[in-house]
């Protein structure tokens, strides 16, 4: 019981490694500049989540507020990047 | 028994984090990218949390905020960009069907 | 009293999102209820937060089916993508389309274009007025008001009576 529990969450944890890779992948050859960003916007809430894991792992919950800001902070960017691209402020 | 349902709404919620990178990999256009990236993972993160509000009941406050938080700016964000990405004049792949959004930008334009 | 009325409900709300943040401890509540009586008195008309939204019974149980609704298709959704992304040839056929709306809320609008986004194989791409453009990813129709049946008429059912 308890090692298959073991088990799910290691497993976890590396699908998790995995897809940071491949969002880390598309971010380096996207071959345009919302391509990357969408790569990026995917990569932050997998961190998210890694860092939610990591809060388990070492039983702090003050990480959990460390999630929340970087998700605010994150979503804060990518409508920056947005509004850059679609060309300014009108 | 908890740790256990936790471990495998967790696992389930990995998943879903990883077929939604996959897609981000594999689709031809910007377009498609954002539809595998926005749903998958928001998908993922939420089972991911709600295993890990079953592994330690009392982060239950927390972890519900992110997952509203989630559900709500995820959306948006992907929204905002396609919106600057069909602006900017990206191209959809080539086996797209049909584009209302640039023929009403022509009608305009003429 | 419609601003009190407001005014009560953004207090709770900002008591809501203060308690799920610390938790229930007597001194944490006292310090957020200040805090929330402080923004609610100086900015009782920018901090309304869901200023559209009637409150009556009918739409409560509106709002709790489009929860459902929602839950469900956004299962849906997930695994219709899985499964496309898995698939070794990617069956997409993408276009993007144009529906329309009934809802005459700003606050109504946006929920439907958020639902949208998180449905199966449709993305909001720009909003309009009542036009919605919206990326299919398998378009199986091209007359908009097939389309608006296919994509927005599951969610504005409830959103209208709720928010109007």
């Amino acid at each position: 019981m308890d090692s298959l529990i073991q088990f799910l969450f290691s497993a976890s944890f590396y699908l998790i490694l995995i897809s940071m890779l491949m969002s880390f992948i598309r971010l380096i050859i996207g071959p345009t500049v919302a391509d990357r960003v969408v790569a990026l916007d995917s990569m932050t809430i997998v961190s998210i989540s890694i860092i939610v894991y990591l809060a388990l792992f070492y039983q702090r919950s003050i990480y959990l507020d460390v999630a929340l800001v970087y998700g605010l902070l994150s979503f804060m960017g990518v409508v920056a990047v947005a509004r850059y691209i679609e060309g300014g402020l009108k | 028994m908890m740790e256990l349902i936790g471990g495998i709404i967790t696992f389930l919620g990995a998943i879903f984090l990883f077929l939604g990178s996959l897609g981000i990999l594999r689709m031809p256009d910007v377009y498609n990218r954002m539809q595998a990236g926005t749903k998958a993972t928001t998908l993922g993160s939420i089972l991911f949390f709600m295993g890990i509000c079953f592994m330690e009941s009392q982060w239950i406050g927390k972890l519900v905020l992110l997952i509203l938080f989630i559900i709500f700016t995820n959306p948006v964000s992907s929204h905002a960009l396609a919106r600057a990405a069909h602006k900017a004049g990206i191209k959809l792949a080539d086996q797209s069907v049909m584009d209302e959004l640039a023929a009403k930008k022509g009608e305009i334009d003429d | 009293m419609r601003l009190f009325k407001q005014n009560v409900i953004t207090f709770i709300s900002l008591m809501f999102f203060w308690i799920l943040l610390t938790g229930l401890d007597i001194q944490e509540l006292i310090a957020g209820s200040v805090i929330a009586l402080t923004l609610t008195i100086f900015f009782p008309k920018s901090s309304a937060l869901f200023p559209e939204f009637k409150l009556s019974f009918n739409s409560m149980i509106n709002f709790i089916m489009f929860v459902f609704v929602f839950s469900f298709e956004l299962i849906k959704s997930n695994v219709d993508v899985a499964l496309r992304v898995v698939h070794p040839k990617i069956p997409i056929n993408p276009g993007i389309v144009k529906v329309k709306t009934k809802l005459k809320s700003r606050l109504g609008r946006v929920m439907l274009a958020n639902s949208i986004t998180l449905t199966p194989g449709t993305l909001t791409v720009e909003t309009d007025g009542e036009d919605y453009y919206i990326h299919w990813i398998d378009v199986s129709s091209r007359d908009i008001e097939t389309a608006t049946r296919k994509i927005v008429a599951k969610f504005e059912k409830y959103l209208e009576v709720c928010y109007g």
